[in-house]
């Protein structure tokens, strides 16, 4: 019977079935430090071992500072909280990547980047998204603490299957126009509860012309259409990503491994149960207005009149979304300015996102109306890359903020935050009432769109820039 | 976690779609490395009016009179009501962890976002997916009726008023998550009853997938 790539992928891991509740295996668990202290804890009270101290790797990354990390960090809650992941990782022996490690940075972006995260993997982490590895071929989750503690102590989860969604993305993508925008289209089109329930595939020519990184910016954002997986099948792009990663296979593991990848595709005539088809060549850069993902707008497009809407419920929640945004229907998005500007996150952080930034940036300056830009690269080896290519000059030259790696302004756990009433163009996931600080009013775009603010102080449309 | 089997309590009505988990317990407290004391932090942008932040007098706040979980009506309300796709974003349980320690026992909603539905069962929270039609008439009879209760009874699978016209409706949920639920299993200990089973696995499957075998 023909299945899809997540069928293919869950049916390795199945361990019992019982009705519809799978008990599944898991081979990869990334651990930060904010989803871990509690199930370290359960393990520790119910006198319980871990399962495989080696599917585990560990990052500090959610509550890290992105200023100095000579000195020690200032907030002694986020301090304890960080220690208390180093001494869990050395009483049970499990592989961690310290604050000061060079290798240190936002989990989805050093699993793929030390070969960590391998396709046909299932991928666990008390993180939502974690959907990020699916890029590779993988079913990658995020989970609860609860869940987090399960799978230390049994290497298993209990779930039940999920629906198959494909999203066809066909067409060539305009110049300008990023992974970033191709995933708030399609969040704009299905909304943010479109894809619960689901594992979501993304294939078309749109999506297969992404590059790993491309695909992980996809992927990532899988979530905030609802769906916990997004996927995408393997191909020659995968494999050559994956090659020579310190922890990836090699010699004849690797040729073998290779021969098995290259099958982790759905196969051809196999039928989803829903498909959403999309132009690409369509897509038009993508600027959100509002409190959710889903309320996105194209850059030469106007904010949406509340009472154009005769569901009371959708209405009533772009009545208060323009309320806490400050933002009047019917204002094009090319006039909304800009305070602060945010480069990074799991999302947008790699180092293709730092050069499409940088090539926006060149020689300008950020606008006098820009309070902070802040450059925060996904890890310390993608900072030094940066480094290595002149990227952070070109940033400091213009005005940006160059810092190290973590999660920073993203959740604004840290230190990076907006202030009350504070607008920031940021390359971020989420654009929830107070997600990057109180008060604060997220719009979430792709790093040259998120740069070109910076530049002009306001949203412009990136293709029209020389 | 304590057995869930009938709960009759008190319906907060929270008339909003896309309730995330940002709102429902913010990131500056999720710092904490403990499971409780979230309670009084739950909801906390909306609920009060000045800046929240670990380890302060919340009883010293300025709160947000016009916020639903502080109008005298809804006070000890157990029963919370939300509209779709309740739970949106990040994994963090701290968000069912505020929900428990605030004395929610259950949530109704016409959807929920999946990793927080799943995190609610681990915590001994039922959240109950309704018809949009069923969550619009719950609104209107909290709205008319002060001191509005349900009774929840997972046997069954039925909520319930005590009306003269009864609201009495028939919820979905997974068998497996029910008895969880009712009996306030441990699923590690269940799952770890298997042991034999997961290990046979392993070594099968890192036989045919040898290069999953090492770090």
């Amino acid at each position: 019977m023909a299945s899809t790539l997540y069928e293919k992928i869950f049916k390795r891991h199945v361990v019992r079935e019982d009705n519809d509740t799978f008990l599944i295996y898991i081979d990869r668990h990334l651990i930060h430090e904010v989803t871990s202290p509690q199930a370290f804890e359960g393990i520790r009270l119910a006198n319980r071992e871990i399962w495989r101290a080696k599917s585990i790797l560990a990052v500090p990354d959610h509550n890290v500072p992105t200023t100095d990390r000579s000195i020690e960090i200032e907030d002694p809650i986020s301090k304890i909280q960080v220690e208390t992941l180093d001494k869990n990782c050395e009483e049970f022996n499990l592989l961690q990547f310290k604050m000061n490690d060079e290798r240190q940075g936002i989990v989805h972006v050093i699993g793929p980047e030390q070969g960590s995260t391998l396709p046909g993997m299932t991928i666990v982490c008390g993180d939502s998204h974690t959907s990020t590895h699916g890029a590779f071929g993988a079913i990658a989750m995020g989970i609860g603490t609860s869940d987090v503690e399960h799978v230390l102590a049994t290497q298993c989860l209990i779930v039940n299957k999920f629906k198959t969604m494909r999203i066809n993305v066909n067409g060539n993508l305009q110049n300008g126009v990023t992974a970033k925008d191709v995933a708030l289209t399609i969040i704009g089109k299905i909304g943010t509860a479109g894809g619960t329930g689901h594992a979501i595939e993304f294939a078309g020519t749109s999506i297969s012309s992404l590059s790993m990184e491309g695909r992980m910016t996809l992927c990532n954002m899988a979530i905030e259409a609802g769906s916990r997986v997004g996927l995408v099948a393997v191909d020659d792009k995968t494999i050559d990503y994956i090659k020579d990663k310190p922890l990836a296979p090699r010699g004849a593991l690797w040729e073998k491994a290779k021969k098995d990848w290259l099958n982790l595709v759905s196969d051809k005539d196999v039928i989803f149960d829903t498909e959403v088809e999309i132009d690409g060549s369509l897509i038009e850069p993508q600027v959100t207005w509002g409190t959710s993902p889903e309320m996105v707008s194209s850059i030469n497009s106007k904010i949406p009149n509340p009472d154009h809407y005769k569901d009371k419920t959708l209405s009533s929640s772009y009545q208060i979304a323009l309320k806490y945004m400050n933002l009047k229907p019917d204002t094009p998005i090319k006039e909304i300015l800009i305070d602060k500007v945010f480069i990074g996150s799991c999302t947008n952080s790699r180092i293709e996102d730092l050069r499409a930034a940088a090539a926006i940036v060149g020689a300008k300056k950020i606008a006098k109306n820009i309070k902070l830009a802040l450059v925060v690269p996904g890890s310390g080896l993608v900072k030094l890359q940066a480094e290595s290519e002149g990227l952070d000059k070109i940033f400091t030259k213009a005005g940006f903020e160059w810092r190290e790696p973590g999660c920073s302004m993203c959740l604004a756990m840290n230190a990076d935050k907006l202030g009350p009433g504070e607008r920031c163009a940021s390359t971020s996931n989420r654009n929830f009432e107070g997600r990057q600080g109180q008060g604060g009013r997220t719009h979430l775009v792709s790093p040259q769109m998120a740069a070109a603010a910076a530049i002009y102080g306001k949203f412009v449309d990136i293709r029209e820039l020389n | 976690m304590e057995p869930f089997n009938e709960h009759k309590g008190l319906v907060i009505p929270l008339d909003r779609a896309n309730v995330d988990t940002d709102a429902i317990i913010p990131k500056q407290f999720l710092k904490s490395i403990k499971k409780s004391g979230f309670g009084p932090n739950l909801f906390d942008e909306w609920r009060y009016l000045d800046h929240g932040e670990p380890g302060m007098d919340n009883s010293k706040r300025k709160i947000n009179p016009d916020f639903i979980l502080n109008l005298p009506r809804y006070k000890n309300g157990s029963i919370l009501v939300a509209r779709e796709n309740f739970g949106c974003g990040s994994s963090r349980e701290h968000a069912p962890w505020a929900l428990l320690d605030f004395g929610i026992k259950v949530v109704i909603a016409p959807s929920f976002a999946d990793i927080f539905y799943g995190n609610c069962f681990k915590n001994g929270i039922l959240p109950i997916v309704l018809d949009k039609s069923i969550v619009d008439e719950i609104f209107i009879r909290v709205d008319e009726n002060i001191r509005y209760q349900i009774t929840v009874n997972l046997r069954s699978q039925r909520i319930y008023d005590e009306h003269k016209e009864s609201l009495d409706k028939y919820f979905e949920i997974d068998s497996f998550k029910k008895s969880c639920l009712m009996e306030g299993l441990d699923d590690i200990g269940l799952t770890l009853k298997n042991k034999t089973e997961i290990q046979n696995f392993e070594k099968n499957y890192q036989e045919n997938f040898p290069w999953l075998k090492g770090e």
